[in-house]
């Protein structure tokens, strides 16, 4: 690379600084994981210890723990160092349990998905 | 079973493939260019106050900490643009965005030496 000096290895942005610290990873599906980094590449793909996936669906939330994780790089979309000290979610958001998240998600695709349809048959209509 | 003799017509037809491919690995190695040409300009914006807009359409406003030759970018001090959307993004105060998923980078616009990119563009395109 002919335009890269010696000065550059401070600047690459490695996530060595974010070794065994908790993270929160986005992935390209939405998905929101929480773990520790234990190893990366230049690739950016991640292993996660203690990995949960923290899903959330409105002012409900559920952390489902996952163990150890790999995740390909090409998913990753951010990885965000979680502050300790200040809080990960808002406080009007409550815990529920894994059978209740999966209800409340179960619902909200099928919000969407009639949504879907009601604007199709809207468009069919043409209206405007 | 006996090979095929290189007749005066397949040799012909496989120059013409030779030739149709040289401007498409022109093409690429100009596109490298550019990319070190976008790198070495981030690289200059380091410290400055940036808002990433991600594919997902979550757009985060940090200090631009490092770039690097994937345009992979950190931020600090990070805090997002529509926090109630995004509760999970809470806590978090720098991230390390994985450049592939990067939609736009919002520089403030004092940031730009517009002149000092054109050229040193034109002089990419130009091949100097």
């Amino acid at each position: 690379m002919p335009y890269l000096g010696p000065e550059d290895i401070y600047l690459s942005t490695s996530l060595a600084s974010y070794l065994d610290r908790k993270l929160l990873v986005l992935l390209r599906d939405s998905r929101k994981l929480m773990g520790t980094l234990r190893s990366f590449d230049q690739f950016a793909n991640a292993v996660l210890e203690g990995a949960c996936e923290r899903v959330i669906v409105g002012d409900l939330y559920c952390d489902i723990p996952l163990g150890l994780y790999v995740i390909r790089g090409e998913n990753v979309v951010l990885i965000g160092e979680l502050d300790l000290e200040r809080e990960e979610l808002p406080p009007r958001m409550t815990r529920v349990s894994v059978a209740e998240i999966r209800r409340a998600q179960k619902a909200e695709r099928e919000a969407t998905d009639l949504k879907g349809t009601m604007r199709k048959r809207m468009e069919f209509l043409d209206l405007d | 079973m006996p090979k095929k003799p290189r007749t005066p017509s397949t040799t012909q037809f496989s120059d013409q493939i030779l030739i149709a491919t040289k401007p498409r690995k022109l093409h690429l190695l100009l596109v490298r260019r550019i990319i070190v040409l976008f790198f070495s300009y981030f690289k200059d914006l380091v410290g400055r106050e940036v808002t990433v807009e991600l594919k997902n359409d979550l757009a985060i406003r940090g200090t631009l900490h490092s770039v690097d030759q994937y345009l992979n970018i950190k931020l600090e001090n990070t805090r997002v643009v529509d926090q109630d959307k995004y509760p999970h993004m809470l806590s978090v105060r720098n991230c390390f965005i994985r450049g592939s998923v990067v939609r736009y980078v919002q520089l403030p616009p004092d940031g730009v030496d517009i002149e000092l990119l054109h050229d040193a563009t034109r002089r990419e395109a130009r091949g100097g």
